[in-house]
């Protein structure tokens, strides 16, 4: 009774919750991407490297300026995002409408180049970063123990995510937004700069990226690879939940999280590799992802 | 008269390639520095490492007689298949005369077979596996630094003797971890202790905490860090926030380098004991040698490897001068190992027949942050591990070298 399938019942609740954990990360990254992608077209293969960017300002605020974590927490989403802007005012903007392929390869080349300017000064080995006072320490659950701050990382990530999902899906700008997706001509017609809301929708997602460095900084590193290192399983994700879908990333994120846990038990060795097994799987039952529509 | 010009015909052909091979090919000494420059292993060698080797060859002055010491280097990005694509290319394209550094013991295994095939140089500071220079071990090998079987024996044997008898492993699945797991397991049953169980995980995890979950689990009052680098880093830092210390279970690292303690923090890392075969605050030498690295590098201090590819690099220059050629690379091996070393790294040593460099090795403690007195005071010596017992036996190596010697 105590054990299933040959692991015992406890290990198999502290894999879950840890598997939660991560997935808090992946829905948070791929919620951005998701997001970027439905409404700009554009793959945004930077997302790891702004992710990054969002740890390495925070760092930097606590070593350089003294600035906490609760208020690098609001300080530097604002500034990878006001970031975001510039990138997609000088560039992006100007590859609109061409094959998104072209999107790729930006910014793709743009993380290459935050990455490597990064490493130059900071590093591979990373710098630590503590844990906020208030959040140290932890809870025993009885099965496993579980730290204070990963409980709050799956928290926030769960409100941001609501939140995200609501301002799409219930408010005025999300239905602008949508619309925009659907069809941007129209809804120019209708009076609405949509360029803007490009602009905007850029940096917001952005600053998703930035607000889930943060969050990471404390846990792992804040190492100029981090964003490198995630950035590839977070695409699985945007591909598994349907590319633009906002619900799927949400629920993708969380699932892969946990399914990934669960094979570090079974077969570890295979970890790596699982979210990838599952992305040829749903691409060749279901092409267009598990919430995507098809076009 | 006519009988010595015959003499004299028959003796030039074997004359001039005698003359030949006792100078410098084409006039140059190219020595490839090959390693991770980019990813998880860049700190404890990288560009760290080419600093060093540029060091011992201005040591020499630039050049040797005629020839100029010219120094490359490349990224291996951990790819055995892309290591040895560059190894090949420099070998036969560029005229690079040896390969130093290559850490990632899956890269070295390829780069140590390279190298014999071509009959280059192949001095290895950066990998740990025992294998260069037990089953895999070429006459074209020196490995420098450490390897798995010191670590094993110094860490290990360490911490079985103060009573940590029952141990669970993390080890990275590839060439490195298991030959650092088999040959801890194999000084943890010798002191009388037991392996409870391992889990392979992939190189590079950035979450470690299912894996420690399952260690907790095992309850083994020991979990050994069969990995290095980002990788260790990672293990520390979550089994701190785990409370796995708290819980009464120790950690016991390994292979820890002084770039990864600068980047874990004293206060995550402290008490952790770890072996090296170089520190740079150990005595006069190495502090003089360090500070001068140190002035190159941003004030950072180097590793054991950093430290391992200078004195590999100069201890291979000084056997080019004394025997006036670079072609052979066999020829220049077998000098390498005739000639004592010494160096302000690691002192007065040798070379033995399997390519195993021999020094002694430490055993220090980190500081706790009271103790330390600035940045990179980071370790306290706990005991010396004398030449003797560092290293494998030469007999159970099983080096195919050391077996057609006897």
């Amino acid at each position: 009774m105590n054990t299933l399938f040959g692991v015992p019942i406890q290990a198999l609740f502290s894999q879950l919750l840890v598997g939660l954990i991560n997935g808090s990360f992946y829905a948070l990254l791929s919620l951005g991407l998701a997001i970027i992608f439905g409404l700009l077209n554009v793959i945004n293969f930077c997302h790891g490297a702004l992710y990054m960017l969002g740890a390495l300002v925070a760092w930097v605020l606590l070593e350089h300026l003294g600035v906490g974590y609760w208020a690098a927490l609001i300080i530097s989403p604002i500034v990878v995002g006001l970031f975001g802007v510039v990138i997609e005012r000088t560039m992006i903007k100007r590859i609109q409408g061409l094959d998104p392929l072209y999107g790729l390869l930006l910014t793709f080349g743009l993380a290459l180049v935050i990455q490597g300017v990064a490493r130059n000064y900071f590093g591979v080995s990373g710098e630590p970063y503590d844990i906020p006072a208030q959040l140290t320490g932890g809870k025993n659950l009885g099965f496993m123990f579980l730290p204070n701050y990963r409980a709050w990382v799956v928290l926030v990530s769960v409100l941001v995510c609501g939140l995200t999902w609501f301002v799409t899906e219930r408010t005025r700008l999300g239905s602008y937004l949508r619309a925009s997706t659907e069809n941007p001509v129209l809804v120019q017609a209708f009076g609405i700069n949509v360029p803007r809301l490009i602009t905007i929708t850029y940096g917001l997602g952005v600053a998703l990226a930035a607000l889930a460095g943060v969050m990471a900084a404390p846990i792992y590193r804040v190492n100029p690879l981090m964003g490198a290192d995630l950035i590839i399983v977070v695409f699985a994700v945007v591909v598994i939940g349907g590319m633009g879908s906002i619900l799927g990333s949400i629920v993708t994120g969380f699932g892969l999280g946990v399914i990934e846990g669960l094979t570090k038990v079974f077969y570890p060795e295979a970890s790596t590799t699982v979210v990838f097994v599952i992305m040829a799987i749903v691409l060749l039952v279901k092409p267009a992802g598990l919430f995507g529509r098809t076009a | 008269m006519r009988i010595a010009s015959r003499l004299l015909a028959l003796a030039l052909p074997c004359l001039v390639p005698l003359g030949a091979a006792a100078e410098m090919t084409d006039n140059v000494i190219k020595i490839g520095v090959l390693n991770d420059m980019s990813g998880l292993y860049a700190d404890l060698g990288g560009m760290g490492s080419v600093e060093a080797a540029k060091m011992a060859a201005e040591e020499f002055g630039g050049k040797i007689g005629n020839a100029k010491i010219e120094i490359v280097f490349a990224d291996h990005q951990n790819k055995p298949d892309i290591g040895s694509g560059i190894a090949t290319k420099w070998y036969d394209v560029e005229h690079v005369d040896a390969i130093v550094d290559v850490p990632n013991s899956g890269v070295a295994l390829a780069i140590a077979k390279v190298t014999a095939d071509k009959n280059k140089v192949f001095i290895d500071s950066g990998a740990a596996t025992s294998d260069l220079t037990g089953k895999a071990c070429t006459p074209n090998t020196v490995h420098w630094t450490y390897d798995t079987w010191a670590l094993a024996n110094g860490t290990g044997n360490a911490v079985v003797k103060a009573g940590g008898d029952t141990w669970f492993f993390l080890t990275a699945d590839y060439a490195f971890g298991k030959a650092l797991e088999r040959d801890t397991r194999a000084v943890v049953e010798a002191n009388g202790g037991k392996v409870l169980g391992s889990v392979l995980h992939p190189l590079n995890t950035t979450d470690f905490s299912s894996f420690l979950l399952q260690a907790q689990a095992s309850k083994a009052k020991i979990i050994g860090l069969a990995n290095a680098g980002g990788d260790t880093i990672n293990s520390i830092k979550a089994a701190s926030e785990f409370g796995i210390v708290q819980g009464g279970q120790k950690l016991a690292g390994l292979l820890v380098f002084l770039s990864d303690i600068h980047a874990l923090g004293l206060k995550t890392a402290n008490g952790l004991q770890l072996t090296s075969a170089f520190y740079w605050d150990h005595d006069d030498m190495t502090r003089a040698w360090s500070k001068k690295w140190g002035a190159r590098m941003n004030g950072r201090m180097p590793t054991m490897v950093q430290a391992g590819v200078y004195a590999g690099v100069l201890h291979y220059l000084k056997a080019l001068k004394a025997l006036g050629a670079d072609g052979d690379g066999k020829a220049v091996v077998a000098k390498m190992k005739a000639l004592p070393t010494d160096d302000p790294a690691f002192g007065k040593g040798t070379i033995r027949a399997d390519g195993r460099k021999i020094h002694p090795v430490y055993l220090y403690e980190v500081k706790k942050p009271s103790e330390s007195k600035g940045p990179w005071d980071y370790y306290k010596l706990i005991k010396e591990i004398p030449t003797a017992q560092a290293f494998r036996p030469l007999e159970q190596g099983e080096c195919p070298l050391v077996a057609a010697k006897k």
